[in-house]
């Protein structure tokens, strides 16, 4: 089957849905890959490099559409794009399945099949066709860069023989993929970095990336984020209104504000009000992560950069991804690539589209004709472990009280087993003549120094010790030598043969023991 | 030569012994131990040839040394990984051994009942000490001998069943006649009534029906137990086997046969425990075979088995810092341990810190893994017993487990409803990267499925263990 991949229609778009080095993959999946002329330019990537990776090169978007069994792109497809499905046809694409019923009622009469990349389900299985992540990584890293760029100072803190320059103080909101990636630049190029998020548990991963987590005086049960399949809820009334208290308090010392809060399926909430804005020093720089869904802040006007009256720039891109179009094209076409190794179990270079597999069925919204978003949830549920039950702490009087009910336990135990075996003892030295009783003390005394011996024996000498107690075993060759020279011939042979058999064991054991041990050495 | 003397070199030669195991507590120490039990040995056998009551001393020497020899030749060329069928092959003869002094004992003391008392006061030797016992210690002497042959048939049988297993010559799997327990109860139950015969009326026929019921017992309860409990039953014969010796050194009136049997029945009898209590399991439960019942449905597995080729694993290697590598009875199937030496050496060489992880009842024999790893020249003092580095696994980055499959199942911990819940276990998962190397898909010995295997941090390097480490060695550099 083939693959096409045309340029990209919407304005500014820079990436492309396949690289030279992705086609090389596809193509060892058995699928021929086509590409449309120029799609690649703006990312770097030359027709040429694609003709070396064997792809074929077409001349015109029409063309490419017509010749393609499977067509994938970046951006949601246009009006026109769309009306190029047939049927059978299959698209990977954005899509936005959630606002694009006109889309979706286009494909199902055309019997096109669509996978929408947005849909991937967040499972570790799926992470390596997750777009979302990937390009979310992208704009967390570029969010900083942008910043950087607008803000007139450094962000690391110097001392230098012209003075001393103070480090930028970064505050990053909302700690999802590109919230940490924009944790992890920011503290890489040196800043003091802040990060909030309305998920507890992530505080940890903040604290990894080096920025300090911002804890709310609130108690709240938060909805635990794996039930929401890893995003973020919405949170009640006062929890909101905690969490901008302490934010008002954080406005005047930040210099930069990344926010990254979106909800699934919801308007962005407003995290940053305008009193923040004027709190904040003239220079200070919001990059508004959420300026696609109306942003975190009100101010933020969608793919504009503006100034306010106080002097903060605010920066509302929504093509971060793009403005890196080589690394975004790079990691989108290796998703594509990953979401075609699962459609191609065979390698054969068939698609089999399988509706029982809980990611090809969670990404797909028109198949065979039928609209099938949303989903239904997966059949695997849980992403992060359930919170462990906390262990209760004892206290020293409960701890000291459990000392001593062991201790008498065990003294307990230790003086009725004693009873016990001598009162035994007893009992046999009764009726027991003399010399058994002798033999009898022994005995006793032997094993009790077995065990004392035996505990000490290291573990990893376990199977030495076998050997040895083995040999030392066939001690048993002293009961056949006392009695070969008595009696018959029958005893004899017994005696002979018990003889013999020992003689074999005690060579053996010894010998082999030795050729262990031996072979122990430290290094 | 007077008794006198053999008793001294008796006492000598116990203190020998007791050494020789007490010697076993240390690496370096133990190199002089065995040399302790040789002496020991060679002077029972020395004072019991010349002291009272043995005769034919010449035969006897020729036996020895026919049975050295063999003995010189099986140990030199055994494997290490046959260590396991070795010594319950070698436990096999020491039960044997029992029976046949016994039998003789009891051959020996019909013959000296039925003289009068005029010959008796001639006779010397073996029958001369018989023939000065009382009724009372007559009959006390029946008891121990008959409990001498019971245990020594027990022991035949069920090492050399024991070895057959482990030799692979039978099917690992527990299997049991029809009838299962009932079988040997009604054996045991047997051996008891026969045991009141005997000591009634001293016939050869009692003693003969019990020997037959015994060397069933021995059969029977072995083919029960499956291969995973090996350890268990190893050691179990192990202590068989010198209780067996012990019976007879009572029945013979012989100290230094009661003291050595003692000490390796007691010897045998804690490494039983120590292997129970790694398994999480009653000793009763080993023996009874089969594993506990299971309380409820095991938990389900989530997840995946991700496969991983030579590279992945070679690049992680090369990246890591700290490797802990856990080796279980694969690795002594596949003879992978010189290529996992191979790879220490290498990794050492890079700077790196190499570890093994050793639990008590890997393989199938107490210290196996040790013995075999010993064989291949890696270092005992970067091998660590489990206790010692359970809690090293958090900061370590990558786990190799090669050919173990129960002994690092998280379903201990956390699967109450799981067979193995609460067997301690190595916790490989906390680490930041595990592979397992394994043959295929599929559970182990015990059947259990184990669900480290679909940690989002495990890698499945599958195929034959020697043949994956070695297609690792080249790519380390």
């Amino acid at each position: 089957m083939k693959i096409g991949v045309p340029k990209e229609l919407f304005e500014g778009e820079a990436r492309v849905a396949l690289t030279p080095d992705s086609a090389k993959q596809l193509q060892k999946l058995g699928y021929d890959c086509l590409i449309e002329t120029g799609a690649g330019a703006l990312a770097g990537f030359a027709d040429k490099d694609y003709n070396d990776a064997g792809v074929e090169v077409v001349k015109t978007a029409a063309a490419l559409w017509k010749a393609a069994d499977i067509v994938a792109k970046v951006r949601q497809p246009n009006e026109a794009e769309l009306k190029r499905l047939t049927k059978g046809k299959t698209l990977i694409s954005f899509f936005n399945p959630a606002a694009n019923d006109a889309g979706m009622e286009a494909a199902k009469s055309k019997g096109a099949n669509v996978i929408a990349m947005e849909m991937v389900p967040r499972i570790s299985r799926a992470q390596k066709m997750d777009a979302l992540s990937s390009m979310a990584n992208i704009a967390g890293y570029r969010a900083v860069i942008e910043a950087s760029n607008n803000f007139g100072r450094f962000f690391t803190g110097q001392i230098t023989a012209a003075g001393k320059v103070p480090p930028a103080k970064v505050l990053v909101v909302g700690a999802g993929v590109a919230g940490l990636a924009a944790i992890g630049t920011s503290t890489s190029l040196g800043a003091i970095t802040y990060a909030f998020d309305v998920r507890p548990e992530v505080a940890e991963q903040v604290e990894s990336m080096g920025a300090e987590f911002v804890y709310l005086d609130f108690e709240e049960e938060q909805a635990d984020g794996a039930a929401t399949g890893g995003y973020a809820s919405v949170s009640s009334p006062e929890f909101r209104e905690a969490q901008l208290a302490k934010f008002r308090e954080l406005a005047p010392e930040v210099d930069i504000v990344i926010t990254t809060a979106l909800i699934p399926n919801r308007e962005a909430p407003e995290l940053w009000t305008e009193d923040m804005v004027s709190a904040m020093k003239p220079g200070s720089v919001i990059v508004d992560l959420a300026a696609e869904k109306g942003g975190n802040c009100k101010l933020t006007v969608m793919d504009e950069k503006i100034v306010t009256e106080n002097g903060v720039t605010i920066i509302g891109y929504t093509d971060f991804p793009s403005r890196m179009a080589a690394q975004a094209s790079t990691l989108y076409a290796t998703n594509i690539r990953h979401m075609m190794t699962d459609l191609t179990p065979e390698k054969d270079g068939q698609i089999n589209h399988d509706m029982e597999d809980d990611v090809i069925r969670g990404a797909t919204v028109t198949y065979a004709g039928e609209i099938t978003f949303p989903p239904p949830p997966p059949k695997i549920a849980a992403i992060a472990a359930k919170p462990k039950e906390a262990v209760k702490e004892l206290t020293p009087e409960e701890k000291r009280a459990e000392e001593v009910a062991a201790f008498k336990k065990q003294t307990k135990n230790q003086v009725t087993l004693l009873a016990v075996g001598g009162a035994l003892l007893l009992a046999v030295g009764l009726v027991a003549p003399a010399s058994f009783m002798q033999h009898f003390i022994v005995f006793v005394l032997s094993v009790f120094i077995g065990f004392q011996v035996i505990w000490g024996v290291a573990h990893s000498l376990h199977t030495p010790l076998m050997a040895v107690t083995n040999a030392i075993s066939s001690i048993i060759i002293l009961g056949a030598l006392m009695q070969i020279g008595s009696g018959s011939f029958l005893v004899i042979l017994l005696a002979a043969l018990s003889v013999f058999m020992a003689g074999i064991n005690i060579f053996g054991g010894f010998l082999v023991t030795r050729r262990m041990l031996a072979m122990f050495q430290k290094s | 030569m007077e008794f006198g003397f053999t008793t001294a070199a008796y006492v000598v030669a116990a203190v020998l012994f007791i050494l020789s195991l007490g010697g076993l507590s240390g690496q370096e120490s133990a190199k002089r131990a065995v040399w302790y039990g040789i002496v020991g040995m060679a002077l029972a056998v020395f004072a019991t040839l010349v002291g009272p009551g043995a005769g034919l001393w010449f035969l006897s020497l020729l036996l020895i040394a026919a049975g050295g020899a063999i003995g010189y030749v099986v140990a030199t060329r055994v494997q290490m990984t046959e260590m396991p069928q070795l010594v319950a092959a070698m436990h096999s003869l020491v039960g044997l051994a029992a029976v046949f002094v016994g039998l003789i004992a009891h051959i020996e003391l019909g013959r000296v009942l039925g003289m009068d008392h005029a010959t008796r006061e001639t006779l010397d030797g073996f029958a001369g000490l018989l023939a000065h016992k009382s009724a009372v210690e007559i009959n006390i002497l029946r008891v121990e001998l008959f409990l001498g042959v019971f245990i020594g048939a027990v022991t035949f049988t069920g090492s050399v069943v024991a070895y057959g297993k482990l030799a692979g010559k039978l099917s690992s799997n527990a299997s049991k006649l029809p009838g299962g327990h009932m079988l040997n109860a009604g054996a045991a139950a047997l051996s008891l009534i026969c045991l009141i015969w005997y000591f009634n009326t001293g016939g050869f026929f009692p003693l003969f029906i019990m020997t037959l019921a015994a060397l069933f017992i021995g059969y029977h309860l072995i083919m029960g137990i499956g291969g995973a409990d090996m350890p268990v039953v190893v050691s179990m014969l192990n202590s068989y086997s010198g209780w067996a010796a012990a019976a007879i050194g009572f029945s013979l009136g012989n100290d230094l046969l009661i003291v050595v049997g003692a000490l390796v029945g007691s010897s045998g009898a804690i490494l039983s425990y120590i292997m129970c209590k790694a398994m999480n399991r009653s000793f009763v439960s080993v023996i009874l075979g089969g594993f506990g019942g299971t309380t409820g449905p095991a938990m389900e597995v989530e997840g995946e088995q991700v496969a991983i080729d030579a590279d992945g694993v070679a690049t992680a290697l090369n990246e890591a810092d700290s490797v802990i590598i856990v080796p279980g009875y694969g690795m002594a199937v596949a003879q992978a341990q010189a290529a996992v030496s191979e790879l220490t050496n290498k990794l050492r060489g890079k700077g790196k810190n190499v570890r093994f992880a050793i639990h008590p009842v890997a393989g199938r024999l107490p210290g196996h893994m040790n013995v075999l790893l010993a064989e291949a020249k890696v270092p005992y003092d970067i091998v660590m017993e489990m206790d010692e580095i359970n809690e090293d696994f958090p900061e370590t980055d990558v786990v190799i487990v090669i050919g173990s499959n129960d002994i690092v199942n998280p379903a201990a911990q956390e699967d109450p409803n799981s067979p193995i819940a609460g067997m301690p276990v190595l916790e490989v998962w906390k680490a930041k990267q595990v592979f397992v190397s394994k043959r295929g898909q599929g559970t182990g010995y015990s059947g259990i499925e184990n669900p480290l295997f679909y940690k989002e941090n495990t890698r499945m390097f599958y195929g034959d263990a020697k043949d994956s480490v070695n297609a690792l060695l080249p790519k380390i550099d």
